[in-house]
This record gives structure tokens, sequence and C-alpha cells, in this order.
């Protein structure tokens, strides 16, 4: 590794001890992918990936500890992923005994830490920091130290920034160094795509199944998908809204971390067909295949046909478009199946700043009315222990079926579901 | 008995009985109930993977392509070291990615009494060869007997 006098001097102890364990941390990391250099982080904000104090992780926020201690700490703010805990969702009383006195009894604490270590704003807890509404929105062409799988391959292939999927506590260490490792999906050679994804379906895919199916297979390599701008049109709210969700399924199913849309995506736009590597492979995805695909996801639940409990939506956390569109379904789904109210509790998750602006307007209301509640929660954390593994939760989020034991339906299933239409 | 050689990302030697997945492993979902709940064996959770839920990882040698899903996997890695729950030592086929080389590294540098050897690039024939419950020995200089 080639390290500039100023990185060198970090190294060899010029700001301490700790720092210096820092940027071995991220010279280590770098060599391991042949990285050459350090290069300096261009975007505003980092987002953070470990946004839980969970008892069980007692090192890492003892690692924070050291790092405050010695002063490490980056000048450069960050988000932060959803909290773990929200008392707007339904909770038993066992459950929110296990989740305050064995799981997140750190969590207190660890918020202070960030804090201390450079937290946006109290509201900055959300997988979904690109949004508007939240405003750590890296620009095309910025290096990022950033975490959150979904968080990662949204900036990398929709806003075009550059970044690597991080480990969570990698993140913030790039970030206090001011530099990352030169390497994967920094360069321009790391973005080339080895796959084509020829997209034949009769209908616009639904966007968690077809990210699901690409991502395992093609698993962390570069996917270059021709055919789907035909069903998004131009990168408006919905489609950056449908790209959300396919990334994030891409990303927790295999290991994407950045995709091509042809037409759509900007570099796509940019250079089209010139991102495509040598030895290119190919994947055809119709109609079969995703029902192939769907058809193979194992259901873990004791009573494959027990009576779903709870409903999440929002893994990732839902944009202002879809809280809107998906208000107007409820209501048309409830009218259609003669029903007030959903038969299952529904919980909709997003931003807490996605939230307050939905909260003004008619929508809100709206949605409420029709029993759904909406929360910044981080489903996956709800759903992290014995108690609600063992609830029968329905979700559409391809990220929280792989994590835990909730179970995948289409857009369009749980829509039945939840309004009473089901059989 | 044979012999594999990869690279070294965390350095070590140890000999340990083999677990295997021959899919990518995803560290959240495999090791997240056994840190919550002090299973002490860290008994793997990912009901995506056939071929390790269910199964024990503290303590063994795990055999693997590479790790996939949430970024948290390195600190996931690293919490599991820290409670000294990790596997005797990790061999991938593949390259190691980024997650993975994260926990490893950061447990090497911030833990000081945790040796956890990774070793990886030790090709396809070594996932096709080696099996559950075999014996594994990383030796110095990436070198990797299984019998």
């Amino acid at each position: 590794m080639n390290l500039t006098e100023k990185q060198q001097a970090i190294l060899n102890g010029s700001e301490g001890e700790t720092l210096a364990k820092v940027m071995k941390t991220m010279v280590r990391y770098g060599e391991v992918f042949g990285a050459d250099s350090m290069v300096e982080i261009t975007s505003e904000y980092n987002h953070l990936v470990t946004s839980f104090g969970l008892k069980a992780l007692s090192a890492v926020y003892e690692l924070f500890d050291q790092l405050i201690e010695a002063g490490a700490i980056s000048k450069q703010q960050f988000s932060m992923d959803p909290r773990p805990l929200d008392p707007n969702v339904p909770s038993n009383f066992l459950q929110n005994f296990v989740f305050k006195n064995f799981m997140y009894t750190r969590q207190e604490e660890y918020e202070k830490q960030l804090k201390q270590l450079g937290l946006m704003n109290e509201n900055a807890f959300t997988c979904a920091c690109y949004m508007d509404e939240v405003g750590n929105t890296p620009k095309k062409g910025d290096i990022l130290s950033w975490s959150e799988s979904s968080a990662v391959v949204y900036a990398n292939s929709v806003l075009g920034a550059r970044c690597n999927r991080n480990s969570g506590v990698i993140d913030i260490m790039g970030s206090i160094v001011g530099y990352v490792p030169y390497f994967g999906l920094l360069t321009d050679e790391g973005r080339k795509a080895k796959w084509i994804v020829e997209i034949k379906t009769s209908k616009k895919p639904e966007a968690q199944l077809l990210g699901s199916a690409i991502g395992m297979k093609v698993m962390e390599d570069v996917p270059y998908i021709v055919g789907l701008d035909k069903w998004l049109g131009t990168l408006d709210d919905a489609a950056k809204t449908y790209l959300k969700d396919f990334g994030a399924a891409t990303a927790s199913n295999g290991a994407v971390g950045l995709y091509h849309v042809e037409g759509i995506t900007p570099e796509a736009v940019e250079l089209g067909r010139e991102l495509l590597a040598e030895d290119v492979k190919t994947y055809v995805i119709d109609d079969a295949e995703l029902e192939r695909v769907y058809k193979s996801y194992p259901v873990i639940w004791k009573n494959k046909d027990a009576k779903p409990k709870l409903c999440f939506m929002g893994c990732p956390h839902m944009s202002i478009e879809q809280l809107t569109s998906w208000t107007v379904k409820v209501e048309e789904g409830l009218k259609k199946n003669n029903q007030k109210k959903v038969v299952i509790p529904t919980v909709f998750t997003a931003a807490p700043g996605v939230l307050e602006k939905f909260k003004e307007t008619e929508y809100a209301e709206r949605l409420k009315a029709t029993g759904v509640i909406v929360s910044y929660i981080c489903p996956l954390m709800y759903m992290n222990n014995p108690l609600s593994t063992k609830m029968p939760v329905i979700t559409s989020s391809n990220k929280l079926r792989t994590y835990t034991s909730a179970r995948y339906y289409t857009d369009d299933e749980i829509l039945e579901q939840i309004t009473g239409g089901a059989k | 008995m044979r012999t594999f050689t990869g690279r070294i990302v965390a350095e070590g030697t140890i000999t340990a009985p083999a677990v295997v997945s021959k899919g990518g492993l995803n560290t959240l979902a495999s090791f997240q109930k056994a840190l919550q709940f002090g299973d002490k064996k860290a008994t793997c959770g990912d009901q995506n993977n056939p071929d390790l839920y269910g199964k024990a990882m503290a303590g063994k040698a795990l055999c693997l392509p590479r790790t996939i899903g949430s970024t948290t996997g390195g600190l996931v890695l690293y919490g599991a070291c820290s409670l000294k729950r990790q596997p005797a030592c990790m061999l991938f086929s593949e390259p190691i990615d980024s997650l993975a080389a994260a926990g490893a590294i950061l447990a090497d540098i911030w833990i000081d009494d945790v040796t956890m050897p990774v070793i990886d690039s030790l090709g396809e024939e070594f996932l096709e060869y080696v099996k559950d419950g075999m014996t594994i020995t990383v030796k110095e200089n990436g070198v990797v007997e299984v019998e």
C-alpha cells in the first residue's frame, strides 16, 4: 500500500495509539483486496449500520468508548440504521420484557455514544438515509465509507456514488481517518458488469422477487439489467422506490453492491454496454423463473397454515410515494372486501423525516383510518428474538424474509391478506 | 488426506472438525440468535442455508465459499470473537469478501486474546472435497490439511 506522508504518519502514531490502530485496520482491510492507495472520502455525511444497543455486542460499544476517550472522532456526521424499538408497534408483555431486559439493554447508553461520535440529528435513524426528507443524499462520483447493504447498493446504483460493501465498524473507522482503501466498487474496473440479466416477463416484475432472483444468481457480481426500462420508464420517484426495494433484495439474498439498469441508472445511461466486462454471463428471467424462485423460499413457521398475527411493510423503509400509494391500495382493498379496518395488525415503517412529511398530507389520516400503524422501527430488529420468531409474521420484504422467520408474499397477496380478501 | 494451500488473511494454526456450507454464509442470519441468547455452540440460525442450519459453528473449522448478506456481518463476527463463540477457523474457497475480511481484521487487531485463523482462495476443489466432521489442520503458510 502506498500511503501519503500524512497517512503514514497517522499509522506511525503521530496522532496517538488509537488512531494508529484505526489506520492499521483500514490499511489491512485494503491490503486484503489488493488496494494500492487510500482515497479521501468526499461525501458530506456517512451512514452506519449499527443502530442497536444489543447486549451481545458489548465489545463494539467498548471499542467505541476507546475511540471517544482517545478523541478519535470524525468531523463527518452520520445517519444510522433504524432504531430497534418503537412503542407504537404491537408487542406483548413478554416481548417487551425481553426487548428491554435481555436484548437492547445498551440502547440508551449507545445512543449517547452516537451523539458524541457525530450523529446528524435525533431523526437520522433510517436505512433509507438517501431520501430527500432525511438529507443524506450523496452526489454522483462521491466516495463513501457507508455500510448498510441496501443503502450502499442504492447509493452506488441509483445515485452513482462509489462505496464498497463496508462492514459496521469499518464504516466509522474510514470516516475517522478520512480515507478508504481504493478497491472494488470504488474503481472503474470494479464497476463493470459480469452478468447481463435479460428481463422477459409478461408484466412488471415484483421488485423484491426480481432482486432476490438476481442476488441469488450473481452473488457479489455486478449485473447489467436489460428490459427493465420497459417497465420503469424513467428514473422518477416510483422508479426510485422500485429500485430501493429491488436493490435491498439483491444485497440481502446475495451480496450485490452495484447494479446497472439499461436506460435508467446514471452510469448505464452514460456508458451503456461499455460497462460490460469481458466474458459476460447471461441470466434470463421470465415468469417461470420468478415463480421458481418464489416457490424455493422455505416456510419455517411451526404451523404453516397459521393465521398471520402481524404484517410488516417497509424493509427497507418506505418512501413517501409508497406510503401514499399504499394508502389508496389499502382503502380500495377494504372497500372491495367490505371491511372497515385491516384484519391483520399491520405496520408500515419509514424514516422519521418521511413520516413527518407524510403526516402533513391528507393521506396520513386516511391511512390511520384503515387501522395501519406507521412506525420508524427496524422490523428486522423487532423480529430477532425467539418470541417474535414464533409469531406468524408476513411481509413483502425479501430482506426481512431472509434474516427472520417472516413469510414472504407479493405486494398483491399482502394486500389481499391485510384487507380481508384472502381465503 | 489432502492438502490445500490458500492465502492467509488472519494468521494462526489450529486443528478442528469441519462444518461445511456449500453456499454463501449469511453471517447475520447465521449468528444472530446464538449471540443474543447465550448459545455457546453458536448454532446456525439461517433458514436459507440447508447445509448449516441447526449445526454448531463455535470451535469448528468453518468451510465456505464466501459470506453474504447484511453489512453487520463484520461486526457480528467481531462480536462472536469477543464472546469466544467464533469458529475455530474460517476457510474460504473463494477470495474473501469485504464483510468477512472486516470481521477477521477487527478481531485480530482489537481483541487481544482471540485467535481465529482465516485462509481464503483455497479453490473450488477444497469445498468439493471437504465434508462435515472431517479433521482440518491449519498450518503455517496458508496450508490446510483435510482428513
